[in-house]
């Protein structure tokens, strides 16, 4: 909030010209922030244009394959449909591990939870949440796939690189973010609410789930739009565990590629700047942005729109 | 649960007790399951943490001081951490000299000078929706923007540039959140002694929030730290057997040293890359270590 000062003086004074230069510095600062989305548009949108120039947008849209080609030319298939498959399959298996994992511990936190158990619980979450991508990558690879997933589902069935270990691994760094909005929603509600259901002889249970929980759902359905937008937005962790092949399966244990992947894996390749598949990486990138950016917006009119207002 | 529960339930009056025994043990089940839903999150850190442990903790005790000074191997028992490590801090410490300054600027000016107008909505919504943008996408601003346009070339420069754009939303939520936190009471009395507007932000403002504001920057940088996606997108090496002099130097980081060491098929690789997740973890571990420091030792309660 801007605070002005209090406007008492008698006789006026001529504002201090370093004091506006100061006020003008802090605002190019603010405006940086509009000036990285105005360059990340741009940059992707360049690289797109040049891209469908030689590449058929419709295909684009329509192609069930991805086979990008390395040389100038259109040699390759760019059907973006694969990589949106592979895209969901993960963001939507992280989402069965996460939402369920994610709001029951944000009811045990906001509902059940000694304080002494919240202090402890709160900063481990932290953690999970700041373990780097990469390491979760490893710790899938190394440990999900052969030592949980493999034992349950036979080895035979489960392919090295597969959406499982890529969906798991993702569900557990999207948890806290599911977690902490939804447990920040519940405290919200009052306890007012609470007291009422338990005046009414409702048990702790019938409280959580049928007084909290409902007065507390905008702000779980926002966590878990913002959630699955970050799990597509993740690359490390699918690049690493979830494979590189794309393809149009709904097979859990096979290998699969998603957008970031397929990203990370043409900069990997070191392909030559100007060609069709360097060009086919910024075509990807705005797919990822629109992708995102509507789920951020979408998560934020929950928020804004369904915001129970408690006086 | 047992008869003595049951008689005291005031419902058994008219239910009957079976109702009431149902209720009470569906109680009980619905703790139980909250609290494994719990457990399952903090077994699974548990897990990964234990999983690097174990794959990792050999290789670098065997010869710590050797595994972080050498340069990378095609042999995995000579490859060293030296040019990621040293790599990882120079970027460290440049990004967080772009990024503070501007992003303590933006947050000055929205929580104290902005006018409640349409253009500082817009700059705002555009904050929320920055922080939401995948880390990759930065990547490839930076590969458009810094590497090509601005001719730097997957270089130091444009490595710390990259990250510097993607924490900055964070340092501004954050400094912003620690500059509210400060009470309207001490603006006015700043006001009342005859400071102006700018003085009283400067003399009294900015350094009742700095302990939030320096918390909220060295989260931020651990998190910059440890992403590997931007700095691949980019294109920093990470087979380099120099250390940066300059700014257009190429770097390599810890990041991507273990994304690389963790796609090779050798297990001792992936011993490697254990490994080297143990000195990243240590690593974020101390940053967070200090921000907590920080925080409790400095932050001022009002």
């Amino acid at each position: 909030m801007a605070s002005t000062p209090p406007e008492l003086s008698i006789t006026r004074r001529k504002a201090r010209t370093g004091e506006r230069l100061i006020v003008n510095a802090l605002f190019v600062c603010a405006v940086l922030s509009v000036a990285v989305t105005v360059g990340i548009i741009a940059v992707l949108l360049v690289d797109t244009v040049e891209f469908f120039r030689e590449s058929s947008l419709f295909e684009f849209l329509t192609g069930t394959v991805w086979a990008p080609g390395q040389g100038a030319g259109v040699d390759g298939l760019y059907g973006v449909w694969p990589l949106i498959n592979g895209t969901l399959m993960i963001g939507v298996g992280s989402i069965v591990v996460g939402l369920p994992l994610g709001v029951l511990t944000a009811i045990y936190l906001s509902e059940y939870a000694s304080p002494r158990v919240r202090r402890v619980l709160k900063p481990t979450l932290e953690i999970l949440a700041g373990i780097p991508t990469v390491v979760v990558g490893f710790f899938a690879l190394q440990f999900i796939t052969p030592d949980l997933l493999r034992p349950i589902f036979g080895a035979d069935r489960v392919f090295i690189f597969n959406a499982a270990a890529g969906s798991i691994a993702v569900g557990l760094m999207i948890l806290p973010i599911i977690a902490s909005i939804s447990e920040d929603a519940m405290r919200a509600v009052p306890s007012s609410l609470r007291e009422a259901a338990f005046g009414l002889g409702s048990t702790k249970r019938q409280v959580s789930l049928r007084v909290v929980v409902p007065a507390a759902l905008s702000g779980i359905a926002a966590s878990v739009i913002l959630a699955f937008s970050r799990a597509v937005g993740e690359t490390m962790a699918v690049t690493i565990a979830a494979g590189n092949s794309p393809k149009m399966t709904l097979n859990y244990f096979e290998s699969i590629q998603t957008l970031t992947a397929s990203i990370a894996q043409t900069v990997n390749g070191e392909v030559a700047a100007g060609t069709v598949r360097y060009n086919a990486l910024f075509a990807l990138g705005m797919t990822l942005f629109l992708m995102t950016l509507a789920m951020n917006l979408i998560s934020a009119r929950i928020v804004r729109r369904y915001r129970q207002v408690y006086s | 649960m047992t008869a003595a529960t049951d008689a005291l339930a005031p419902s058994t009056l008219r239910r009957g007790a079976s109702r009431t025994g149902a209720r009470i043990a569906l109680d009980i089940v619905f703790s139980v399951v909250l609290f494994v839903g719990t457990i399952v999150g903090v077994l699974a850190l548990v897990t990964l943490i234990w999983t690097i442990l174990d794959n990792g903790w050999e290789r670098l005790v065997a010869d710590p001081a050797a595994f972080l000074t050498s340069y990378v191997s095609r042999f995995p028992a000579r490859a060293g951490l030296k040019a990621a490590l040293v790599g990882s801090a120079y970027l460290m410490v440049l990004t967080a000299l772009f990024c503070f300054p501007v992003g303590v600027g933006a947050a000055v000016y929205l929580e104290e000078f902005a006018p409640r107008n349409r253009v500082t909505n817009f700059v705002e919504a555009n904050i929320a929706n920055l922080a939401g943008v995948p880390s990759v996408v930065y990547g490839l601003l930076g590969l458009g923007i810094f590497v090509r346009f601005l001719q730097m070339g997957p270089s130091l420069l444009a490595g710390a540039l990259t990250l510097a754009v993607m924490s900055l939303p964070v340092i501004i939520v954050a400094a912003r959140e620690a500059i509210r936190a400060v009470p309207q009471s001490i603006r006015l009395g700043a006001y009342a002694l005859g400071a102006t507007k700018w003085q009283t932000v400067r003399r009294q403002v900015l350094p009742a929030a700095l302990p939030g504001t320096m918390t909220g920057t060295i989260l931020a940088l651990s998190r910059a730290i440890g992403e590997t996606a931007p700095l691949l997108v980019i294109g920093l090496p990470i087979v380099i057997f120099s250390l940066p002099n300059d700014l257009r130097d190429p770097v390599s980081a810890l990041p991507l040293l273990i994304f690389d060491w963790t796609s090779r098929p050798q297990p001792a690789f992936a011993a490697a890359a254990a490994a080297a997740s143990i000195v990243l973890l240590a690593l974020l571990l101390a940053m967070n270590a200090v921000a907590i420091f920080l925080r409790n030792r400095y932050t001022i309660r009002w």
